[in-house]
């Protein structure tokens, strides 16, 4: 057991390791950007949080943004998960290992951003439970730091039993991990609804503290996580030759079709509702959507994202489009994209607009705050890079520990 | 949580100004100076010798030693704990600026809540509360961070998007407008502790809400949680030139801080659990500011509280805040 661990931990750094000049180049390209980042964050340590735009009235900017989004990416997986395990679609089976890998490289990016937002790294064992004083359950960030850690481990204990065993040539027992998928099922829309409830529930800040934020995290991340999937799969199959099934990428089409449909719908609830009354509270909407006392920072973000939604869910929904590989590609893009800005800027932002004493603050990343948020989307595709490098041999069972044995000899 | 010092100004060196004699004489000269607060430094720098500035900027080395990795949160510091931490503190700020400083740690007094109240009708916008607050708080200047914001209202609104913080006349009060200076409320209710992931941030038994500086992760969720923009975050290392430090502290108020932690007002907790009046109250010109124990049925506070229409901000937040305010 420990000599075939030892093989597989050794084979899957030989494939990441060989690749072509392509593979090279991008594996290069997004290393720079780390090594970028990694400077851009030795600075903010040096001189503290003022190397970023964020202040008292903004206490949360870029980094917070970019966790809120990926939480949802990360939780999208299970758009594959459910299909493939409850409905038993085979097309996506095929392939739902790999979008559990993408989840663990989002996961890992989530806790970066995490981490380079706070204040006293130094101090991050006082948050670990028995060794620290972790205030749970009161603390919302309690159950995100639980719900994350867990289904980081989840995720990644599931891929890695699967490629372990299909590495040593043998099936997969479902026994010993179907529980555990059912169980990461629950957690996916755990993570997602928690992360939701650290705003919803601040009270401080009306343009979150609404019902409808929680299910709103969840459309717009199962709109977003599955198009990204769309574009990675097209990927696979085209560099590394993954068998992707047509009706795969379908079925994930006709998922976002719905999810991006009930975002918008949520959303536009939630300008009316916000609009209409036209209450104090609307402040910060009418911040994000028109700008505020002479105030517009975040106005054409916006409206752009909302164009982006709504022209991925007019793709989506019309078989003369999505019909066009490119077109749904360029579908796809947009509702990452979309979702991206409507729910990282557009949503942290604007809860702190006016601040609660009624000032008007504009924020913009600064440029540490853009190389560090940089080098962590670099990283993250770094690592499901290389974990598609391993994963995929293993899946198409190339790369097994008998030929790995032949190979070293 | 036993206190390991009931001591207060009595122990120190007799040759120091009492600190109301500096907190008086700096809020003259601040507020003489109302040109620029660079310039401000400036002369402050002449007068301390752009040598004490230096090393007081020196404090910027922010790997943490050993001691302070591991140092345990405040409640579970033992008696002897305190006192070698506290001597640690003292020495490193006199090796720092040369300033000798006590630090103590007055414990809730049995009994005792405080609360605060506020009359609108006598506040002139002054800020003089603002300055004294900065000066017995040992706040910067460089980055400025202040606890108490004073809100010029449109008079006939109570509504802060029509107020400004921001204000700079000649003379104060201006007709039509009214003041509101705001600071932490004590809030019986804090959203801020209950958001805190680590509780380096709690209520005290007087119901003062109090930071852990040493514990505290600086995550920003208290900041982001608080209705009343009450704390503050140390974006870089703060700056307080040796001869404007306040030498009376105590470790969960005015002691030095560092980059990367949130701090907030404590009510002064040094001054007032030691039966002292907050510096803000001391500095008001009006008298505006009035300050007590709640549970006692004969103090001041009380009978304000009984007799006046007194009111509390965002109320429907229902944060139960310990500050009052009324028009009288």
């Amino acid at each position: 057991m420990i000599t075939a661990l030892f093989r597989f931990t050794t084979a899957s750094i030989g494939a990441m390791l060989r690749g072509s000049r392509g593979y090279y180049l991008w594996v290069l390209f997004l290393l720079g950007w780390v090594a970028l980042g990694g400077f851009a964050y030795t600075h903010q340590l040096r001189v503290g949080l003022s190397a970023t735009n964020m202040l008292d009235q903004i206490p949360w900017g870029a980094y917070i943004a970019n966790f809120t989004y990926l939480v949802g990416m990360a939780a999208a997986a299970v758009m594959l998960v459910i299909p493939a395990y409850v409905y038993d679609d085979h097309a996506l089976h095929e392939v739902v290992v790999l979008g559990e890998l993408l989840a663990v490289a989002v996961l890992i990016m989530c806790l970066l951003f995490v981490t380079v937002d706070i204040g006293r790294p130094d101090r991050f064992w006082h948050i670990i439970p028995v060794l620290g004083r972790f205030n749970w359950p009161i603390s919302m960030l309690s159950w995100d730091v639980i719900a994350l850690n867990g289904y980081l481990v989840l995720n990644f204990g599931i891929t890695m039993y699967i490629l372990f065993a299909k590495f040593r040539g043998l099936k997969p027992d479902r026994r010993k991990y179907v529980p555990f998928v059912f169980i990461a099922m629950v957690w996916a829309f755990s993570i997602h609804t928690v992360t939701a409830f650290l705003y919803s529930g601040m009270g401080a800040r009306p343009h979150w503290n609404a019902a409808i934020l929680a299910p709103r995290f969840l459309a717009s991340a199962f709109a977003a996580g599955p198009s990204l999937m769309i574009i990675a799969l097209s990927v696979i199959r085209d560099k590394m030759g993954f068998p992707v099934k047509d009706a795969a990428l379908n079925r994930l089409r006709q998922i976002v079709a719905v999810t991006m449909l009930i975002n918008l719908f949520f959303f536009f609830s939630e300008i009316f509702t916000e609009l209409y009354s036209f209450k104090h509270h609307a402040a910060s909407m009418r911040y994000l959507l028109f700008g505020l006392h002479g105030h517009n920072k975040l106005v054409p973000y916006i409206w752009s994202a909302m164009a982006l939604d709504i022209f991925a869910a007019v793709v989506f929904i019309t078989r003369r489009f999505y019909q066009n590989k490119m077109v749904l590609r360029l579908a796809c893009g947009s509702a990452v994209v979309g979702v991206w800005v409507e729910k990282g800027m557009g949503l942290v932002i604007p809860g702190f607009v006016p601040s609660p004493l009624g000032e008007v603050v504009d924020y913009t990343p600064s440029f540490t705050e853009f190389c560090v948020s940089a080098a962590i989307w670099a990283l993250g595709a770094l690592i499901f890079t290389l974990l598609l490098k391993a994963a995929v041999p293993i899946e198409l069972g190339k790369l097994r520990m008998a030929t790995a044995k032949e190979a070293a000899q | 949580m036993a206190n390991t010092t009931d001591t207060n100004t009595s122990t120190l060196p007799s040759t120091l100004p009492s600190p109301e004699e500096r907190v008086e004489k700096l809020v003259e000269t601040r507020l003489k100076k109302t040109e620029s607060r660079r310039n401000f430094l400036k002369l402050m720098g002449v007068g301390a010798g752009t040598a004490s500035v230096a090393a007081a900027t020196g404090c910027g080395s922010s790997a943490p030693t050993s001691e302070e990795f591991f140092r345990q949160h405040y409640k579970k510091l033992t008696d002897a704990d305190k006192q070698r931490i506290f001597k640690r503190i003292e020495d490193e700020t006199f090796a720092r600026t040369g300033i000798t400083t006590h630090i103590a740690d007055p414990p809730p007094l049995d009994g005792v809540e405080f609360a605060y109240a506020l009359n609108l009708s006598l506040c002139n916008g002054s800020r003089r509360c603002v300055e004294a607050c900065a000066r017995e708080n040992n706040l910067p200047d460089d980055p400025e961070i202040r606890y108490i914001r004073v809100m010029e209202m449109e008079a006939g609104s109570l509504d802060f998007e029509e107020a400004t913080a921001d204000y700079n006349h000649e003379r104060v009060p201006v007709k039509d407008k009214f003041y509101m200076p705001v600071q932490c409320h004590q809030c019986d209710n804090p959203p801020c502790t209950k958001a805190c992931p680590v509780e380096a941030t709690w209520k005290e038994r007087d119901g003062i809400v109090v930071v852990d500086y040493n514990w505290c992760i600086g995550c920003r969720f208290c900041v982001v949680a608080c209705p009343y923009f009450a704390r503050r975050f140390n974006f870089t290392q703060p700056q307080v030139p040796p001869h404007a430090i306040n030498p009376t502290q105590s470790y969960l108020s005015n002691r030095p801080r560092f980059k990367g932690v949130v701090e907030k007002c404590t009510f002064c907790l040094h001054r007032t659990r030691v039966g002292r009046l907050p510096a803000c109250l001391e500095a008001c010109p009006t008298g505006a500011r009035k300050f007590g124990n709640l549970n006692d049925p004969n103090s001041e506070l009380r009978t304000i509280i009984s007799t006046k229409r007194v009111f509390v901000l965002k109320e429907d937040l229902a944060t139960l805040p310990r500050f009052y305010y009324f028009f009288a």
